[in-house]
């Protein structure tokens, strides 16, 4: 018995392998197919959002759209190939992982479309959507600041790379616009991606900045961050979620949510080739194109004064506008708050 | 100096640094006195980490479908025993190399939990979050709100004694249990024997294989409380791969304290207090020192088990019999 159930599990295993490779050239050429990244589609975050596109696109067209979800990253170039190979347009990577899968793939098929998500790829067949997280960050500083009374607001990045780093630099100067004298207490969970699934880990830095005086955190961390909202909920203080809508994770206990919009990207990359204007290049999506938002709903309508309300509407016209530049980390130097 | 000092006195000798030492250090105690039991009859186990996954996988399912904290304890410590038995045989009867099947069970689990986490939640390999009732809340312990107003020993016995969750009290209690069950029990001296010389065991005629197979099973009861501390009493809910490596510096703090549970608690404390401090240090400079980067705490256990390891902090004799499968005779 056990044979056979471990059987079951090695079968399992090899068909998520070969599955790609497996399927024939019966579907239909021309529709659009999607990469996500490891996690899945349900990932509740970055996964999930880049679903919610394609399910968009299936309602408003009535196309269909091939799917895979990898398990490791090794198997993306498979992945890719095999809808390239099948003339699938555009085909779609979710998640800077796939990154170097991508690259391969659009030199190995040069009549492919591709695109990729939250990542540059520099060929001539790919479009690469990415996101100007400083600028969310920047209206979540805006909240936190307004909403903390002890003056103190907290910080939990997942890995310590630029994007992460950026966003820090987003929500400090956000916060500094409020008022001068709120501190920003910052951590990050590791040097590892290990450091983006360690939920214990991030419940203890929200801890040790709850025991600093922290009354409102924000966590940029993937799972990492929803140790950091558990802590912030169980101490009865704020937390604030990222990528995608988390206020409902701790209704009354999430002041709001930063969403990174990969639905938007998605979308439009779709609709992008099926209207006939698919063009490579790099697409920067922020406030003003709708690549990021934050979000106001029955989950944290009562933590959200009209005051505060206003501040982060005019930030957010001030931002679109270009009234108020947001430093980039990545592209301007390090961050001039630190 | 003195302003160097006094800085980090001031970190380690905090209440909350102290207490947030205690919760890191719980479930690699958990995992080194599991695989003390192990490598003291014999067997080395490299798949503590993925026993503790396991564990805390199926402990933040039972959790999270049943609602019940104490239901999702039995079903960690369950699979954490059928792992534990299954590297018990491939060590064991099949006389497979130890450390090749501990590296199997780590990996099977990585895999497995993702993929059943996400067959049968769909939320990408986590499991549902936990409500109050599904987790193991912070216990306040009797005479908490008496001595609150006694100076110090009431600030300690609040703070640092007093409210932590069950798990944690269960791994320190372990510590004399396990000494108690190890030194002081015919059990544990046969154990300890069979680990360092399996032949004199079996000519006094008793079993090595079922001592062996019954201290497979202790480290399978512990590393199932040590995931389940992880999912359902630190955390609200499992997340794929959240062990992150704490079954390996569970291991460190194993050969740091030679293979003894007493020194294996203060190992644990130790490995728990650099991280501690690592958190509240981050970013901030030290007087005289500047800002120190984190990744030196990170690496602190890891360095230190290295330096021992090299003899410079006495000696880490392993027990003699570790690794090798006991045959009866040649045949």
């Amino acid at each position: 018995m056990r044979t056979i159930t471990r059987l079951l599990v090695v079968a399992a295993m090899l068909s998520a392998f070969v599955a790609p490779a497996a399927w024939g050239a019966g579907g239909d050429v021309g529709e659009p197919a999607i990469v996500y990244s490891v996690g899945g589609k349900f990932d509740g975050s970055f996964n999930e959002s880049a679903f919610a596109g394609v399910t968009r696109f299936k309602e408003e067209t009535g196309s269909g759209v091939r799917e895979f979800e990898i398990a490791r990253d090794a198997q993306s170039l498979q992945a890719l190939r095999s809808f390239a190979g099948h003339a699938y347009a555009p085909v779609v990577a979710i998640g800077f992982n796939q990154a170097g899968a991508v690259e391969q793939a659009a030199a190995e098929f040069p009549d492919a479309r591709f695109a990729i998500v939250d990542m540059v790829v520099d060929a001539p067949n790919v479009a690469s959507y990415v996101f100007k997280e400083q600028e969310g960050a920047y209206i979540a500083g805006v909240l936190a600041a307004m909403a903390t009374k002890s003056g103190t607001i907290g910080f939990v990045g997942g890995m310590d790379i630029p994007i992460i780093r950026r966003f820090l630099c987003g929500y400090r100067q956000g916060a500094a616009s409020v008022s001068g004298d709120v501190k920003v207490i910052a951590n990050m969970a590791g040097d590892t991606p290990a450091a983006f699934v360690d939920p214990a880990r991030g419940a203890e830095l929200a801890r040790s900045q709850i025991d600093s005086g922290a009354d409102v955190i924000i966590q940029a961390a993937g799972g990492t961050g929803i140790g950091v909202l558990q802590a912030a909920s169980d101490a009865g203080i704020l937390g604030i979620g990222t990528d995608s809508n988390q206020n409902g994770l701790h209704p009354g206990r999430v002041l709001t949510s930063i969403r990174k919009r990969v639905d938007n990207a998605v979308y439009d990359s779709f609709m992008a080739v099926r209207e006939g204007r698919f063009e490579p290049g790099i697409r920067v999506l922020g406030l003003a194109d709708g690549g990021m938002d934050w979000v106001l709903d029955d989950n944290n309508a009562d933590l959200v004064t009209p005051h505060m309300k206003a501040a982060a509407d005019a930030a957010v016209a001030a931002i679109s506008q270009g009234q108020i530049k947001v430093h980039d980390v990545v592209a301007d130097g390090p961050c001039p708050l630190e | 100096m003195l302003d160097f000092l006094s800085a980090i006195f001031a970190i380690i000798f905090n209440l909350s640094t102290l207490d947030a030492a205690v919760r890191l250090s719980t479930p690699l105690l958990l995992a080194a006195l599991a695989g003390l039991f192990s490598e003291r009859s014999g067997i080395f186990d490299i798949g503590l980490e993925g026993k503790m996954l396991a564990a805390a996988f199926a402990a933040g399912a039972a959790a999270g479908v049943t609602g019940s904290a104490w239901l999702g304890l039995a079903a960690g410590v369950v699979i954490s025993i059928a792992l534990a038995l299954v590297h018990g045989f491939a060590s064991i009867t099949a006389r497979g190399n130890q450390i090749v099947s501990g590296v199997a069970i780590n990996f099977f689990a990585a895999g497995l939990t993702v993929l059943l986490g996400q067959a049968w939640f769909h939320q990408g390999g986590r499991t549902p979050q936990l409500g109050p009732g599904a987790r193991f809340g912070e216990v306040d312990l009797p005479g908490a709100d008496v001595l609150k107003d006694v100076p110090v020993i009431g600030d300690i016995y609040n703070h640092l004694v007093s409210g932590h969750n069950i798990l944690v009290y269960a791994a320190f209690l372990a510590v004399p249990f396990s000494w108690w069950v190890l030194y002081r029990t015919r059990f544990g001296l046969r154990l300890r024997a069979v680990g360092e010389n399996p032949a004199a065991v079996d000519t006094a005629g008793i079993s090595v294989a079922w001592l062996r197979y019954r201290a497979v099973i202790c480290t399978g009861i512990l590393c199932g409380l040590a995931g389940t501390y992880l999912s359902i009493a630190q955390s609200a809910g499992f997340n794929r791969d959240m062990t992150a490596g704490r079954g390996f510096i569970a291991l460190a703090a194993l050969i740091f304290a030679k293979w003894k549970p007493v020194p294996a608690m203060f190992a644990c404390l130790l490995f728990g207090m650099l991280d501690a401090v690592a958190i509240r240090l981050q970013g901030q400079a030290i007087p005289g020192v500047g800002v120190v980067p984190v990744q030196f705490f990170q690496a602190l256990p890891y360095i230190l088990t290295v330096i021992l390891l090299a003899g410079f902090i006495g000696k880490a004799i392993p027990p003699k019999a570790g690794g090798v499968a006991y045959v009866k005779e040649r045949t």
